[in-house]
């Protein structure tokens, strides 16, 4: 757990939405862009040993004890149609809470707090596949880079009803 | 919801709670002032607050009450039970409006001005009691005389109307009429002593305050991680020998576990909590039905835990309600059946075991059998001839049947079929049973097993596919070894595998398939060297194959993630001690996966076994050999004990070989001339003993312990035998042992034995199995009860074996049929001759003859015994006799008189 990287640089958040500005933290998967609204980030972890659970959703990696609660293991490559890391690549996960419970999303690497303006914000491009789609909530056009915003609350819906 | 609406709802709701323990006692004491108070004051704080909340209705209704309370309270007007019942309407008034309040944050439409204008009559005192009939004790001091009239105005009428009492007052010749409001002068130190009380009470009320629930969920759960943070620094600490954190961790360590046990234990609360509401329930009971019942409570104190104790709360009051309506008859039902007149719920709770154990036992009619079998029949439940082999055991249970109640009416308390199957549910789910024990005309009792606390329960922790699972231990009820190579092997029916356990097919669920862990060993190498968990989920057993068992943990049960939720095989998930995360097992879920839809009717299969012959019923036996590899057996029941004795020790005298056991002389016997008995070495030895004596066989080994019926094949006519038996797959010898008592102990049975005085030459068949005739043999030894049903099994009859002629004529009561009584006469409480005569004055079994079986032979004793109504009588020890004596019996059919 070395990588602890808690939301105290969101302090400024209220006046950042109102000005237009959103804080954001960036993860990289299979070299795409991704970004998690700062606030519902809890946690930042290094690989951890998962448990697995039987019967579950494939997208559910397992469960792990974070200080004493049990946190549910999502792959995020997996609910992106994404190839799966081989095992000796390292991971790292963002703890995410929703709905008062924690999910750990297994993602390659975690980037930089970025703060955003509203400004460089657009809609999903419509052509854009229809699953990655459906957990977007837009993008932001960066420099020389395309950020998607990740919808972790649909992310986690599109588990529970898998059909 | 306005913050000052809650608060006033969650006092005032609290204060009614308190009140509904106390008004029963208002009634047995109408004068207590302290209560009086209570409510007056009670009334006086709705009144208050409603009119600063804007609740006028509440608030007229709260002020009215508040006037009577007054006259009450100034001791101005007796409380009767009318009276009782009136300032029960109002409380219920207010809760009902307060109910409405905190559904909609407003007052609901309506009026009260029935009750306003019964509240107001009373405070005017115009209301029939005060202007007809009874004095109030008010007028005459003298407390014994002012209760007469009171009792004889409640026992005229059972639930007062205003406008009945007015009509019954009317027709009543009125005596002069009191004015009675003028007071008599009430004691003055009345307030003063009140006062000093009352302060003492927000004293002790000061010694508690109200937490949010969550706050102690959010604690608890702190503990639980400060516990694992604790050994973790416990485990690294352990592998630094001199470390200056020894001391300072383990002071932690006694800290921790105080502060764990004591936020345990703010989640307890006591039980009487879920029962405060009963004693007003079994009060309006008793009105409304014209019953007299007594609620008494025992161990209130008992605590469990708050989310147990919400969950029971319901089943509980539905099952003290049943006892009331079902069960306690009405007064004058009561006194014809010999019982006082009032009867009694008895609810108990105590520890036990790690469970709590609650009774709910009452003295009224009991389940009544003929109904419930009418309406098994009607509901299709069973068929007639299943129902007429069921034993009133398995009748009962019927009880818990969805839609199933006998009650010919549908009262407003119960009879509506949704009900004891409901308490059954509810009590499964929070993993507790239900046991019920009835005798119809004596009375019932419920019991029911809870466990302390949901929050942590013991599980077995097994291993499956390189994972492992919790597995709550309430589910398991033994754990089997199975190794292909062995008589413990699991066998396939095509790709369903099944295991033999004790001679029933045990359905085995291999959890490697059912959770997909895709370890395909398992298929290759079959069914080798796993663990096979018995696993019991309502009346359905089966087994679940694991790789391995590990132990058992206290583990925390958490909710699994919403994402989750359908996941029907797991019940929730935990952190184990060294931190890792582990699935909880469901076995009600698995039991439902893997083709057991629904519970089975564990009746119903036990009806139909019981339709086999009854010989089927299972015996254990002791297997040994002795001489030859033979197999043989001995029913478990009569050997005292089983030892291993040094050949050295054996002494011999008179031909006699000894042993000094147990401060005694033991005499021993080899099983037959080729079990050798050499000076050295150690030999197993079957002890048996009876009243004092005992006698040691001495045999080559002791092989096995077996639960089988005893169906005897092949009967040899070989003294010391009963015949032939095949058991577990072999045909094993089962040992008459009184032939062997006999020969070594020439006095075994000198207190028992005698000469039989009817002895048969004609050698009859005895019981076929075609017509299996059923025996009750009552006798007060355990070992000769034990020796005797075998023998007589293994002749084909169907043996009940009672220890008592009391509990012999209860089974009289209860309804049940036999062919042929055989009874000792010599016995504590009650002997064979009053036993007898007993019998012949009863009505179901006057016509069952009865043999005597003793070693009173004397002539004035059999004839003694003739008068009393025996039928035969023989001595206890000749099994010839015997059996030719009950199947002559059985012949000549009924008692001859």
């Amino acid at each position: 757990m070395s990588h602890q990287q808690t939301a105290t640089q969101s302090g400024g958040n209220t006046s950042a939405i109102l000005s237009g500005q959103k804080d954001f933290l960036t993860i990289n998967i299979d070299g795409q862009m991704f970004g998690i609204p700062i606030l519902q980030v809890q946690d930042v972890l290094g690989e951890i040993k998962v448990t697995r659970i039987p019967l579950a959703p494939p997208q559910v990696s397992g469960s792990l004890n974070l200080r004493g609660r049990i946190v549910t293991a999502i792959d995020v490559r997996k609910c992106l149609g994404l190839p799966p890391l081989t095992d000796t690549d390292k991971k790292m996960s963002v703890v995410v809470i929703h709905d008062d419970e924690l999910y750990s999303l297994i993602i390659d690497k975690v980037g930089d707090v970025l703060t955003l303006h509203e400004k460089d914000f657009e809609q999903n491009p419509a052509t854009l596949d229809i699953t990655w789609k459906s957990i977007s909530l837009g993008v932001y056009r960066l420099d020389g880079e395309i950020l998607v915003i990740l919808d972790v609350p649909k992310l986690l819906l599109s588990l529970q009803h898998p059909n | 919801m306005d913050d000052l609406i809650v608060e006033f709802l969650t006092e005032t709701n609290e204060s009614l709670q308190e009140l509904d323990t106390d008004l029963i006692t208002l009634e047995q004491n109408p004068n207590d002032k302290n209560l009086i108070s209570k409510i007056f004051r009670l009334m006086h704080t709705i009144k208050g607050t409603c009119g600063f909340l804007g609740l006028p209705r509440l608030e007229t209704v709260a002020h009215r009450a508040e006037n009577v309370m007054g006259r009450f309270r100034d001791g101005n007007l007796e409380v009767t039970p009318e009276y009782v019942s009136l300032i029960l309407e109002s409380l219920d008034r207010v809760r009902y409006l307060l109910g409405h309040i905190e559904a909609t944050s407003t007052e609901p439409e309506g009026d009260d001005s029935a009750l306003i204008e019964k509240l107001d009559a009373v405070y005017e005192g115009r209301d029939a009691y005060q202007m007809g009939g009874a004095a109030p004790a008010a007028v005459v001091p003298d407390e014994s005389t002012a209760e007469i009239p009171s009792e004889a105005v409640s026992a005229e009428l059972e639930m007062p109307t205003f406008d009945d009492v007015r009509t019954l007052a009317a027709a009543a010749p009125a005596p002069a009429p009191e004015p009675v409001i003028s007071a008599p002068p009430v004691v003055k130190e009345q307030p003063k002593e009140q006062q000093s009380k009352e302060a003492a009470e927000s004293a002790v009320a000061n010694q508690s305050l109200r937490v949010n629930v969550d706050v102690l969920e959010n604690l608890m759960t702190m503990v639980s991680e400060l516990v694992l943070t604790r050994n973790q620094l416990m485990q690294i600490a352990r592998n630094e020998k001199d470390s200056g954190f020894v001391t300072p961790l383990q002071r932690l360590n006694h800290v921790v576990s105080d502060l764990q046990e004591g936020v345990m234990k703010t989640r307890m609360q006591p039980i009487g909590n879920a029962w405060a509401k009963l004693p007003r329930i079994i009060r309006d009971l008793s009105m409304e039905l014209g019953k007299k019942i007594d609620l008494v409570m025992t161990g209130q104190d008992t605590e469990l835990d708050r989310q147990v104790l919400e969950m029971i709360k319901d089943p509980l009051t539905h099952m003290v309600r049943n006892s009331g309506d079902h069960g306690i008859e009405i007064p004058s039902e009561r006194l014809k059946a010999g019982k006082p007149e009032v009867g009694t719920v008895h609810l108990r709770a105590f520890h036990e075991g790690g469970h709590i154990i609650i009774e709910i036992a009452d003295d009224g009619k009991g389940l009544p059998l003929e109904k419930i079998k009418k309406k098994i029949i009607s509901n299709g439940l069973a068929s007639e001839e299943e129902v007429a082999r069921m034993s009133a055991q398995q009748v009962q249970q019927y009880i818990f049947h969805a839609g199933f109640s006998t009650a010919d009416k549908v009262t407003s308390v119960s009879g509506r079929g949704v009900g004891m199957d409901v308490v059954r549910t509810n009590i499964e789910k929070i993993g507790g049973s239900i046991e019920m024990n009835s005798i119809e005309g004596i009375g019932s009792t419920f019991s029911i097993k809870i466990p302390l606390t949901l929050a942590i329960v013991s599980s077995l922790i097994v291993a499956v596919g390189g994972e492992r699972f919790a597995i709550p231990q309430l589910a398991v009820r033994e754990l089997v070894l199975v190794s292909q190579k062995s008589e413990n092997r699991i066998e396939m029916i095509k790709d369903t595998p099944v295991f033999r356990l004790r001679e029933k097919l045990l359905p085995l669920v291999s959890l490697n398939s059912l959770l997909k862990l895709g370890n395909a060993s398992e298929l290759q190498n079959g069914f080798d060297h796993k663990y096979i968990i018995v696993t019991q989920v309502g009346g359905y057993s089966f087994g679940l194959i694991v790789d391995q068992v590990f132990d058992t943990e206290e583990i925390v049960v958490k909710p699994v993630a919403k994402i989750l939720k359908d996941l029907s095989l797991f019940s929730g998930n935990t952190i184990l001690g060294d931190g890792s995360v582990i699935m909880i097992l469901d076995p009600g879920g698995i039991a439902k996966a893997t083709g057991e839809t629904s519970m089975p009717e564990d009746a119903k299969t036990a009806a139909s076994s019981s339709s086999l012959h009854s010989s089927e019923s299972k015996t254990s036996l002791l297997l040994f050999t002795a001489g030859n590899d033979a197999p043989k057996a001995v029913p478990l029941s009569i050997i005292s004990r089983l030892e291993n004795i040094d050949l050295e020790t054996i002494e011999r005298a008179d031909g006699q070989m000894l042993v000094q056991y147990r401060g005694t002389l033991m005499p021993l016997i080899p099983f037959n001339e080729s079990v050798e008995v050499g000076k050295t070495g150690q030999k197993p030895l079957l002890v048996f003993a009876d009243r004092g004596k005992s006698v040691g066989i001495i045999v080559d080994s002791i092989v096995d312990i077996r639960e089988e019926a005893i169906d005897v094949q092949v009967s040899k006519n070989k003294p010391g035998l009963v015949g032939s038996a095949i058991i577990s797959g072999k045909a094993t010898e089962i040992i008459e042992v009184m032939h062997y008592l006999n020969s070594v102990h020439g006095d075994w049975f000198k207190d028992h034995g005698d000469e039989p005085y009817l002895r048969s030459q004609e050698s009859s068949e005895s019981g076929s199995k075609s017509d299996i005739r059923k025996i009750l043999l009552v006798d007060d030894s355990p070992f000769f009860r034990n020796m005797l049903c075998p023998v007589l099994m293994v002749a084909g009859y169907d043996v009940v074996a009672v220890e008592s002629p009391i509990k012999a004529l209860e089974l009289s009561e209860r309804g049940d049929k036999f062919d042929l009584i055989i009874s000792d006469i010599e016995m504590p409480e009650m002997n064979g001759f009053d036993f007898a005569t007993k019998v012949r004055s009863s009505k179901e079994w006057q016509n069952t003859p009865m043999v005597a079986m003793t070693s009173h032979s004397t002539p004035e004793d059999i004839d003694h015994g003739y008068k009393a109504g025996f039928d035969r009588y023989i001595a206890k020890f000749d099994r010839e006799t015997l059996l030719d004596t009950i199947s002559r019996t059985l012949a000549l059919g009924g008692h001859q008189s």
